[in-house]
């Protein structure tokens, strides 16, 4: 049996748990706890604290497995360990949440510097109310024009299928420029 | 009990007021991750500091500060290489060169600069040694730590800051394909113009750091308004060693590569 897999990192309670839920064939392995910190728990009641865990069997010989990273940064010494061999990743932004910008960018450098694999950038929660526009997102995260931002809606299966595949697309366009 | 540990669960803030308040006298030895600092306090007040192999004599700290030229600095070096810093110190204010407020000054900013950068260390070991005083041929001084402690947590709050934005040193910069943007209409100050000159995807920020001798918090703050203003952007340096690569596919062979991404979007789109 083949395994590849793909990380899916952002800040705390930017939606990563829910994307792999969309998509994952079996119950996401979770490690969710109780939030202790106040300010946190304001945001939601439970959060992941070593990793997510789904699958997606692709035939009988293939797996591919997407890992969520935990989202506080005390729990950071994780992430260089799960995005070990890792094909590619998506960064999830909470659209909704401003003051979450600036660390979604730094996470961003630093798993770019953990792996040169593609990436792509999912601005979540666009269905709510308050979700700031992708384009201004874009500009407050200071993207590069080249990179992929998205639009996303976790909880909606065909929004993180089109995630997925647009991070697909970019693994394959990245194996054809490294031939040429 | 020894007063030793781990700046990881007591911290430089922690070690200061500490100090302060039980009005210590000796020398607190943090061993970072790089190199060690000696800071020596005398009644909960700092006295001396050293950082590294970096000497902290007076000549030094003169020549640091820019009052002395290096042509000064090698001639003093010669000449005085075995007097204390105190016979220098009156041999250059008989000479008229410096008056005493100004050798206390430079030496207490000297000392005051070292205990700074001492709060941006979060991982390493101290121990107090109640034995060790400053050394005698160095000019003591008498600081008192509460203004050091304020200005050093502003300082690990921005430290903070600065760390989530510019994660690694390790990377470097390359200035961003903006169509107009021109440099020489952008004012800039003489440290920021210094940090520009050595841009460029071969230098990591360490290196521009080390070249244009700028310590962590410096080179960061230049570093995040350059980024901020959009003028640069953070790559991977050019040549580095690759990182060790995990096998990211089951299968050397590029194209059983591409076809198992195209079996993983065939399967995606069917989800």
């Amino acid at each position: 049996m083949q395994t590849v897999k793909m990380v899916v990192t952002g800040p705390f309670s930017a939606g990563k748990t829910e994307f792999i839920r969309s998509v994952s064939e079996i119950d996401v392995v979770s490690t969710e706890r109780k939030i202790s910190a106040a300010s946190e728990k304001t945001v939601k009641e439970s959060t992941t604290v070593a990793m997510d865990f789904g699958r997606i069997t692709v035939d009988d010989d293939l797996v591919l497995y997407l890992f969520g990273t935990p989202g506080q940064k005390r729990f950071d010494f994780m992430w260089e360990i799960l995005s070990e061999g890792m094909l590619g990743f998506i960064v999830m932004v909470d659209s909704t949440r401003p003051e979450t910008f600036r660390e979604a960018r730094s996470i961003l450098e630093t798993f770019r510097a953990y792996a040169p694999t593609p990436y792509v950038v999912a601005a979540n929660k666009q269905d709510m109310k308050d979700a700031w526009d992708p384009k201004d997102m874009s500009l407050a995260l200071r993207l590069d024009s080249k990179v992929k931002f998205l639009p996303c809606i976790a909880t909606d299966k065909d929004s993180v299928k089109s995630i997925l595949l647009e991070l697909l697309y970019s693994i394959l366009s990245d194996m054809e420029s490294g031939e040429k | 009990m020894a007063l030793r540990g781990n700046l990881r669960d007591f911290t430089i803030t922690q070690l200061l007021n500490l100090i302060n308040l039980a009005q210590k006298t000796g020398t607190l030895v943090v061993e970072g991750p790089t190199e060690t600092a000696q800071v020596a306090f005398r009644d909960g007040k700092l006295a001396y500091a050293q950082v590294g192999q970096a000497s902290s004599g007076l000549a030094s700290i003169l020549y640091k500060a820019n009052i002395l030229t290096a042509g000064q600095f090698k001639a003093i070096q010669q000449r005085t290489n075995h007097i204390p810093d105190k016979e220098l110190g009156l041999l250059l204010i008989n000479a008229g060169y410096l008056t005493q407020e100004d050798i206390l000054t430079h030496i207490q900013q000297f000392y005051a600069d070292i205990v700074q950068r001492l709060f941006t260390w979060v991982e390493g070991f101290f121990h107090f040694e109640n034995d060790i005083l400053s050394p005698e041929d160095r000019i003591g001084v008498r600081l008192d730590l509460e203004n050091l402690i304020i200005e050093g947590s502003r300082q690990m709050r921005e430290w903070e800051q600065l760390q989530d934005e510019i994660p690694s040193l390790d990377m470097a910069l390359k200035f961003t394909d903006r169509p107009g943007a021109n440099l020489r209409n952008i004012n800039l100050s003489v440290e920021e113009w210094r940090v520009v000159s050595y841009i460029s995807p071969r230098n990591t920020i360490k290196q521009i750091a080390s070249a244009t001798k700028m310590n962590d918090l410096e080179i960061r703050r230049i570093v995040y308004g350059l980024l901020q203003a959009g003028l640069v952007e953070i790559c991977r340096p050019e040549g580095a060693a690759p990182i060790p690569q995990v096998r990211v596919f089951p299968t050397e062979d590029k194209e059983e590569q591409k076809t198992l991404v195209n079996r993983l979007i065939s399967r995606i789109r069917s989800l």
